[in-house]
């Protein structure tokens, strides 16, 4: 089953949204609490990375019975140097973004921990291209 | 996951009940459909919260309960009712004239609920000191435990595991009667509950074997009885039957009444519907670190429980006032007899989680009725009307996935085949009658609702 999201650049009400919308389709399916939860989380972080650094993108989750996959695409500007994006605590979230609450450098970390596998890659000139894969067996 | 049908308070009159939509669009969980003219409600997903009794215009819900006559069956009868019920009455009665009023209606000892709330309030503290998942959930209102258990199952863990004051007082009563050196078969213990959801939790008490509990009465019965008999002239002072009262016990059922206790590092949300978007949050891991999160599900706390009487603000107006006139809770309140036997009896057992919203137990078979029912929502018309007879078109899809509906039960989607001739204007008139009952498609200047009386 194949959902897919728009997420527009800097609306952070709308962030939250792809990954609420999830959660329920998980739940539906009795995936263990414990483990909607981390997907729910990675979901959450990769929807506000996008609203607040890109300049706008799109997400899509596949689902089978054992397994949720995530593409988050955006369009630009691209991550300089992902090892150091890793880092719990980098940032370049600007003033704006961290008087919002957001942009404390978790994100990617935050997306590393909850997830079973995840890959990035990234330019300058096509974007950022996020996946994970979470299982639902441990 | 028990397959045994759960217990719950709320109950439809079929006689009354006119088959409107109001309930089924109020109802938090979707557990509300109109079969055959008549609200029926899904046992599995009722949280007992009330909300459908307060929007009936005809007063077709009714809460089940014992009758006070029952009380006459033991030798010492003991009244156990939430402060909250003294803040239905007008100032002009006061708490000696609603006590003399109990006694009257027949009861030997009375007892507020939260009297010995410093027992409570300790052990919620020590137990939220400890918790490995933070915030601490309240596990005062039984509505919100089940709503948690079913919706939010991967917060039922953050639920702290102690017992309801009602539980406490029962002990305490029991522990202070036996003191006296009555014998426990010789005392019973009658709850006046102030809604539908602490009926449901005695009756069906979770993370517990049994409740004490011997009997359950209504608080709006009760209401009305105390209001039959209550004296105009002065009665005696009943104030040492108070004297275990504190301030704490009296705001405990009000907003902020447990969360005051974790002073900033604590929130309260009252009101079911505010509730769901916060626990949304929770899920995410969108809410501030806090130790603890008061969860009530009537709005201004159970002042706005289902079976008071008269207007919420007032309630908590009046109790307010109240509780200015007793001391704080303090650990040196020694209110009991053998505490350490009333402080075990505190403690819960776990809560686990129902789902009930799983579409199928089986993940693959589950994961086909969910892409059958985006196919389905393809055809619905998604304005939520109502006249299928479930809350919404998701609902509806749902429903026919699972064999509980079928497409024509959607009057667009049949006018659509009506069109192509593929069904009879008969037929569609059967469908219809399945759902909103015989004789409702004709004319009527007596019938019930559709008035705007409420504006």
């Amino acid at each position: 089953m194949k959902l897919e999201f728009d997420i527009a650049r800097g609306d952070f009400t709308q962030a939250g949204l792809a990954s609420s919308r999830i959660k329920k389709v998980l739940k539906q399916l009795q995936v263990d609490p414990k483990i909607i939860k981390r997907i729910v989380v990675a979901i959450y972080e990769a929807e506000v990375n996008v609203v607040a650094h890109s300049v706008g993108g799109r997400m899509q989750a596949e689902i089978n019975g054992n397994h949720i996959e995530v593409w988050v695409k955006d369009d630009g500007p691209g991550i300089q140097d992902i090892e150091q994006a890793m880092q719990a605590g980098f940032s370049t979230a600007s003033k704006e973004v961290r008087e919002m609450g957001f942009g404390a450098g978790m994100g990617l970390p935050n997306i590393k921990k909850n997830t079973d596998e995840l890959k990035i890659e990234s330019a300058p000139e096509t974007g950022t291209l996020l996946w994970f894969r979470n299982d639902f067996n441990e | 996951m028990s397959t045994e049908i759960p217990y719950h308070a709320i109950k439809v009159d079929a006689e009354k009940c006119m088959g409107c939509t109001h309930c089924m669009k109020t109802c938090p969980t979707e557990a509300i459909r109109i079969r055959n003219g008549v609200a029926t409600i899904h046992a599995e997903r009722c949280v007992d919260c009330g909300n459908c009794l307060r929007v009936c215009p005809v007063n077709s819900f009714y809460v089940e309960h014992d009758s006070l006559e029952q009380i006459e069956r033991f030798p010492y009868r003991v009244v156990l009712f939430p402060s909250v019920m003294i803040g239905q009455f007008r100032e002009k009665f006061t708490e000696d004239h609603i006590y003399d009023a109990l006694l009257k209606l027949g009861f030997t000892h009375i007892f507020e609920v939260e009297q010995p709330i410093d027992l409570l309030i300790q052990e919620i503290k020590n137990k939220v000191g400890t918790a490995e998942n933070k915030p601490a959930i309240s596990s005062f209102c039984p509505a919100i435990v089940r709503l948690i258990r079913s919706k939010y199952p991967s917060l039922v863990e953050n639920i702290v595991p102690v017992k309801v004051p009602h539980d406490l007082a029962a002990a305490f009563a029991i522990d202070k009667l036996t003191a006296e050196g009555i014998a426990r078969n010789e005392i019973g213990i009658f709850y006046v509950s102030p809604c539908s959801a602490k009926m449901a939790a005695v009756k069906r008490p979770l993370g517990e074997k049994a409740s004490v509990v011997d009997g359950l009465i209504n608080m709006k019965h009760l209401y009305n009885r105390i209001m039959q008999v209550i004296s105009k002239n002065d009665v005696p002072d009943s104030s040492a039957l108070r004297g275990h009262l504190r301030r704490d016990g009296i705001i405990w059922s009000l907003p902020r009444g447990e969360a005051r206790h974790f002073k900033q590092k604590s929130m309260a949300v009252d009101g079911i519907h505010n509730v769901v978007k916060i626990l949304e949050r929770m899920e995410n891991e969108e809410v501030p670190e806090l130790d603890f999160l008061e969860l009530k599900s009537c709005h201004q706390g159970c002042a706005g429980g289902i079976l008071l009487t008269g207007n919420r603000f007032l309630t908590v107006e009046r109790l307010q006032k109240r509780s200015k006139k007793y001391p704080m809770a303090s650990s040196g309140d020694r209110v009991c007899v053998n505490c350490t036997e009333i402080r075990e009896n505190l403690k819960a057992g776990p809560i686990e989680p129902n789902f009930v919203f799983a579409l199928d137990k089986d993940r693959s078979k589950a994961l086909e009725k969910m892409q059958k029912v985006n196919r389905i929502l393809c055809q619905l018309p998604g304005i939520d009307c109502g006249a299928c007879g479930a809350p919404n078109c998701h609902a509806l899809a749902e429903d026919m996935v699972q064999g509980q509906a079928k497409m024509t039960d959607c009057v667009f989607l049949q006018n659509r085949y009506l069109n192509a001739k593929k069904i009879d204007i008969k037929k569609a008139t059967r469908n219809l009658e399945s759902t909103w009952g015989k004789n409702r498609f004709d004319a009527d200047c007596n019938k019930k609702g559709g008035r705007n009386e409420g504006f």
